[in-house]
């Protein structure tokens, strides 16, 4: 069958904003970028793997998606997790270029993890080997 | 950006029923029950001991670290039971940061338990 996860996807407010975000701020890199009437296909990739698995910067238009963000923020729930070389570096990278963090990182058993704010309705978990 | 969710006193006040007779302050007479029915279960103290270690959690990584390190597989609903029990003792408040919920530490309750029963100075 061949199957295999090429497509991930995290709702945002606000696509512009949303692409400005994970490429300026966490280096990700466009991927597509189709108009599709008020909205666009929009995908980015991480630098190191081009073409490895995408991730869809998708319009929360849908009532539901609005809720399922917002508490999901609430409880400080990342809407998805990314892997890093070095967590404590990157967050104080991040945290100078005034990315807000809701957790510092944490030992986490075998992982360290820290949880950032997107500034889309987002929270994003970054991990690294302990 | 922090709104702490304290108990008032005169909430507490109506809960105390040895409230007329108490020979010691309102404010330790009204609080000091929860406390002890608070402090009884482990989970509840090992929530303290994960906000002492860092204050200013959100639900999210307080349940990871209860899961990590400590083998804790409550619920998340269970765990926020848990923290309405250690809010209304006055030992946990939350605030916002954004629009995430952070958790917060209180030890000023646990004074009061040390002046009923002064511990004794080691001499």
């Amino acid at each position: 069958m061949g199957i295999r996860i090429n497509l991930t996807s995290v709702f945002v407010d606000d696509q512009a904003k949303a692409l400005a975000f994970y490429t300026e701020q966490l280096g990700f890199l466009p991927k597509t970028d189709v108009p599709l009437g008020e909205h666009r296909w929009l995908t980015v990739v991480g630098p190191d793997d081009p073409d490895g698995t995408e991730l869809l910067l998708e319009p929360d238009e849908h009532p539901a998606a609005k809720a399922y963000t917002a508490a999901l923020v609430a409880d400080g729930i990342p809407a998805a997790s990314f892997a890093v070389d070095d967590v404590t570096a990157t967050h104080a990278e991040l945290t100078a270029r005034g990315v807000r963090f809701t957790q510092e990182p944490t030992a986490m058993g075998p992982v360290v993890t820290a949880v950032l704010d997107d500034t889309c309705g987002n929270l994003l978990q970054l991990t690294s080997p302990a | 950006m922090h709104e702490a969710r304290t108990p008032t006193a005169e909430v507490r006040a109506s809960s105390c029923p040895g409230l007329s007779t108490c020979k010691y302050s309102l404010a330790y007479c009204v609080r000091v029950g929860d406390v002890y029915q608070a402090l009884a279960d482990p989970t509840r103290r090992l929530i303290l001991d994960e906000l002492s270690d860092r204050d200013g959690q959100s639900l999210f990584e307080l349940c990871g670290r209860l899961a990590v390190r400590h083998g804790i597989g409550s619920s998340r609903q269970a765990i926020s039971q848990h923290l309405s029990v250690l809010e209304d003792a006055g030992l946990v408040s939350s605030s916002r940061s954004g629009r995430t919920k952070l958790l917060h530490l209180h030890t000023e309750p646990l004074r009061e338990i040390a002046e009923r029963w002064p511990v004794d100075p080691k001499d």
